[in-house]
C-alpha cells in the first residue's frame, strides 16, 4: 500500500533512512545537508530506529567512522554536501577501495570558493573518479526511491561498491513535495537482513582491511574495482525493475523523455531534468521535435544506451552545472561526446546554475533556440556556452 | 594482572616475520599491547611504521581483526567500529566481549591526528586509544612532529651551523587527554613491560574511553646501537624526561619514582639525534632541557598530591 507523504527532499532521504534502519549513521552538520539528519536525530530519540548515531567532529571522521562500521559488518550510512564532501573526500576513496557497501545521500552544493551554500553539481562531480556509483534524483520522490534501491546495490556480491544518492541543494532538499512512500515492512522485506562477508567483528577469524599494497598488487585490485563498476548496470536495473514492480516506479540507467522522433535533445541530470520535461511539453505543444535524456546513473556512465537513445538526434544540448576549470567541456559534455563519437549528431554544452543561480524555463527554452540553430547548420561553439552569466 | 612469565606463555598474537627494523621498540609495544589485551581485540593503526612494516599485501602480521583507514583518523574509524558492536550487541547480533584498540605514532597522533582523537574521547566511546611515541615521523624519514623534543636534529629539524635542530618543546599531549576528562589516561613505556601492561588491561577494564602515551625508541631516528632500546626507554623514565604515571578518574598515580634522577645528559649523549647539543656553543640548551624536565617533574609530584589529598 502507498502511502502519499509530503517531504522534502531532506526529509523523504530521512524517511528512507528511517524505512531501511542502518545499524550505525555517523555525520557532521553541513548546509544543506542539516535538515536530513535532523529528522533522522529526531527518530533516534523518538526510539523509531535502532541505528547508533555517531555524532562526529567533522565530516573525515564521519567518512572514517562508516568505514570502520561497515568493516564491523554493519549497515552504515552517512550524508554530506559540497565542502563536507569535499573533507571526507580521501577517505572517499579508501571506503571504495575497500569494497564497503555505504550508502551516502549527498545534497548537491557548490564547492567553496567563494562560500556558497546553493545548488550546483561540483562537489559530486569532483568525486565522479572515485571508485564510487552515482545516482542522480530529479525529485524528491527520486532521492527516496533511490535510497531504497541504493543499499541493495551497494550490498550485491557483484558490485560491493558505496552509492551516492544526490538530490540538489534547497532546490530539491528544501522544497516540499508530494510523494508515495512504502509501507515499513514492505521497506523491511525489500532490503532484508545483510550478512557482511568479513567483518572485524568475527574475532575467530581475524582478517586485515586496508593493508600496504604496492606494486605487485594495487594494480589488480584497482582492475577488481573496474569489473564491479562494469557488473553493476546490470544490478542497477534488476534492482530498478524488481522496485518498480514493488512501487509502480521503475528505474534505469537514464530516463528517455519524449526522444522517439526528436530531432532536438537536452541531457540533464538532478532537479533541471524535471524543469526541462515541462519545457519539452510546450515545446511539443508548438509543434518542436524536441526530447530530454535524463542520466540515474552517472557512474557507472552508460554510454552505449545513451547513445542508442540519441540515434537519429540532430543536435544534443548537454546541460553541465559544474565547470572543469581548462577542459574543452564539462563534466557531462566529455562523457556525452566520448558516448556519442562516430554518432553524427551535433553536440553543445551549457554551463548552468552554478551556485544556485536559477535555471528558469525561459532560460531553457533560449537554450533550445540555440540548440535549434544548431541544428539548422549554424556551427556550435568549440567550448560551453554560459546560461544566465552577466559578462 | 599477569606478570611477564604469565604473558609470555599467551598466545602470540603478533606474528614473526613482520618487516620492522631490528630493535624497534614500537613493535615491542605492540606485541606488549596484544599479550595484555588478548585475540577478542579489534585493533586500528594509522598509516605509520607499524601499519606498513605488518601489513604489506597479501600478508598480514596480526592475527587479531586489524584495519587501517588513513593517517589521521584512526581514532574515528575504531570508534565507528564501536558503534557497529554497541549495534549489533543491542540488536543481539552478537555477544562475545570485544576490545576496541586504536593506535597510532606521535605523528599520527599529537599532529595530524588529534582532532579524530579529541572527537572519539569527547564522544565517550568504549576505546582505548594508544599512542606509540617514539618522537617524530619515522616512516617518511624523520622528520619532526609536534612530540618531538627541543633540540631534537631531524629531517626537517637538521642541526644546522646557525638552527640547533628543534626550537620547541613538545605538545604536552597527555596532559590535553588528561584535560579532557575521560576516566583513564596513563603514560607508559615497554621498558617497563609489567607497568605497561598492567595499565593495558587496566584501561580495557574500564567502561569508556581512555588514552596511554607511550615512549617507544627508534633505533633509526634517535641514532643508537639497536641493541639498547629497552634500556632507552628506561633510562628516558629515570631522567624523568617520560614519568610513567596513570590518572584514574582524575587522581594521578606516578607508577615509578626514580630514585635517583639520572642528569638528562646521560641520557641525551647515547642518541645521535642530539650529539650536536654537545657542541660548546649549544651546550645551554642541554641546561634548558634539564631545567624543563625539573619543573615538569616537581609539577607532576605536586599535581599527583593534589589529586590524592
Amino acid at each position: 500500500m502507498a502511502r502519499r507523504l509530503i517531504l522534502s527532499g531532506n526529509d523523504a532521504a530521512a524517511e528512507a533512512m528511517r524505512q531501511l534502519d542502518p545499524d550505525v549513521v555517523a555525520a557532521f552538520p553541513i548546509t544543506p545537508q542539516t535538515e536530513l539528519m535532523h529528522k533522522f536525530a529526531e527518530f533516534v530519540a523518538d526510539g523509531d530506529v535502532k541505528a547508533e548515531f555517531v555524532l562526529v567532529e567533522s565530516e573525515h571522521s564521519a567518512m572514517s567512522a562508516t568505514v570502520g562500521a561497515a568493516a564491523a559488518g554493519a549497515r552504515a550510512m552517512t550524508a554530506t554536501s559540497a565542502n563536507g564532501l569535499a573533507l571526507m573526500w580521501e577517505i572517499v576513496y579508501i571506503a571504495a577501495s575497500m569494497r564497503l557497501p555505504i550508502v551516502m545521500p549527498v545534497i548537491n552544493r557548490a564547492l567553496s570558493g567563494p562560500i556558497n551554500i546553493h545548488c550546483d553539481h561540483s562537489d559530486t562531480m569532483g568525486c565522479r573518479d572515485s571508485g564510487w556509483i552515482q545516482l542522480y534524483s530529479e525529485s524528491a520522490q527520486e532521492a527516496y526511491d533511490n535510497v531504497l534501491q541504493a543499499i541493495r546495490i551497494a550490498e550485491h556480491p557483484d558490485v560491493l561498491t558505496p552509492v551516492m544518492v544526490t538530490f540538489d541543494g534547497f532546490i530539491i532538499s528544501h522544497t516540499a513535495e508530494v510523494l508515495e512512500g512504502l509501507e515499513d515492512n514492505e521497506v523491511r522485506d525489500w532490503v532484508g537482513t545483510y550478512d557482511a562477508k568479513y567483518s572485524l567483528l568475527r574475532t575467530d577469524d581475524p582478517v586485515t582491511f586496508g593493508p600496504l599494497d604496492l606494486q605487485d598488487y594495487y594494480y589488480e585490485h584497482k582492475r577488481q574495482q573496474v569489473e564491479a563498476m562494469k557488473k553493476a548496470p546490470a544490478v542497477i536495473k534488476e534492482i530498478g525493475d524488481a522496485y518498480g514492480k514493488l512501487s509502480g516506479r521503475p528505474y534505469g540507467m537514464i530516463e528517455s523523455y519524449r526522444l522517439e522522433d526528436a530531432e532536438m535533445a537536452l541531457v540533464a541530470l538532478g532537479s533541471t531534468a524535471g524543469t526541462t520535461k515541462v519545457v519539452v511539453d510546450e515545446l511539443r505543444d508548438a509543434g518542436k521535435k524536441v526530447g530530454l535524456l535524463k542520466i540515474r546513473s552517472f557512474r557507472p556512465f552508460p554510454g552505449r544506451e545513451i547513445a542508442e537513445a540519441l540515434k537519429g538526434v540532430k543536435a544534443v544540448g548537454v546541460l553541465d552545472r559544474s565547470i572543469s576549470f581548462g577542459a574543452p567541456g564539462g563534466p557531462v559534455e566529455k562523457e556525452i561526446k566520448a558516448a556519442l563519437y562516430g554518432g553524427g549528431q551535433t553536440v553543445a554544452n551549457f554551463v548552468y546554475g552554478l551556485g544556485g543561480r536559477d535555471m528558469s524555463m525561459t532560460d531553457i527554452k533560449s537554450v533550445f533556440e540555440q540548440l535549434e540553430s544548431i541544428g539548422a547548420g549554424k556551427t556550435p561553439a568549440d567550448e560551453p556556452l554560459f546560461v544566465g552569466v552577466r559578462g | 594482572m599477569p606478570g611477564l612469565k604469565q604473558l609470555a606463555q599467551r598466545e602470540e598474537l603478533m606474528s614473526a616475520g613482520h618487516r620492522a627494523c631490528a630493535g624497534c621498540l614500537p613493535m615491542t609495544a605492540m606485541r606488549q599491547i596484544l599479550l595484555s589485551a588478548g585475540k577478542d581485540t579489534v585493533c586500528g593503526c594509522t598509516t605509520g611504521c607499524v601499519e606498513v612494516v605488518t601489513t604489506i599485501y597479501p600478508y598480514t602480521a596480526w592475527r587479531t581483526p586489524f584495519i587501517h583507514n588513513a593517517f589521521e583518523n584512526s581514532a574515528a574509524t575504531i570508534s565507528g567500529a564501536e558503534a557497529a558492536y554497541r549495534s549489533l550487541k543491542r540488536q543481539g547480533k552478537i555477544d562475545k566481549e570485544i576490545n576496541f584498540i586504536a593506535m597510532g605514532g606521535d605523528g599520527g597522533t599529537y599532529d595530524i591526528g588529534l582532532q579524530a582523537l579529541s572527537g572519539a574521547m569527547e564522544r565517550g566511546h568504549n576505546m582505548l586509544y594508544i599512542c606509540y611515541d617514539n618522537e617524530a615521523y619515522m616512516n617518511t624519514g624523520i622528520q619532526r612532529s609536534g612530540g618531538t623534543p627541543k633540540g631534537t636534529a631531524t629531517s626537517t629539524t637538521p642541526a644546522g651551523k646557525v638552527v640547533p635542530g628543534k626550537q620547541q618543546y613538545p605538545k604536552p599531549l597527555t596532559d590535553i587527554m588528561i584535560a579532557h576528562g575521560i576516566p583513564y589516561v596513563a603514560q607508559a613505556t615497554p621498558g617497563y613491560p609489567k607497568d605497561m601492561t598492567d595499565k593495558i588491561e587496566k584501561a580495557l577494564a574500564i567502561d569508556g574511553p581512555a588514552f596511554m602515551n607511550v615512549l617507544a625508541p627508534c633505533t633509526r631516528g634517535w641514532r643508537y646501537p639497536m641493541e639498547e632500546s629497552m634500556d632507552i626507554a628506561r633510562q628516558a623514565v629515570e631522567t624523568c624526561f617520560w614519568p610513567i604515571y596513570e590518572v584514574e578518574h582524575g587522581k594521578i598515580t606516578i607508577t615509578r619514582k626514580p630514585k635517583e634522577k639520572v642528569p638528562i645528559e646521560e641520557w641525551l649523549k647515547r642518541q645521535g639525534r642530539f650529539r650536536h647539543l654537545f657542541r660548546e656553543e649549544n651546550k645551554h640548551i642541554i641546561a634548558e632541557i634539564q631545567a624543563d624536565v625539573d619543573r615538569k617533574w616537581e609539577w607532576l609530584l605536586k599535581r599527583e598530591e593534589l589529586s590524592q589529598s
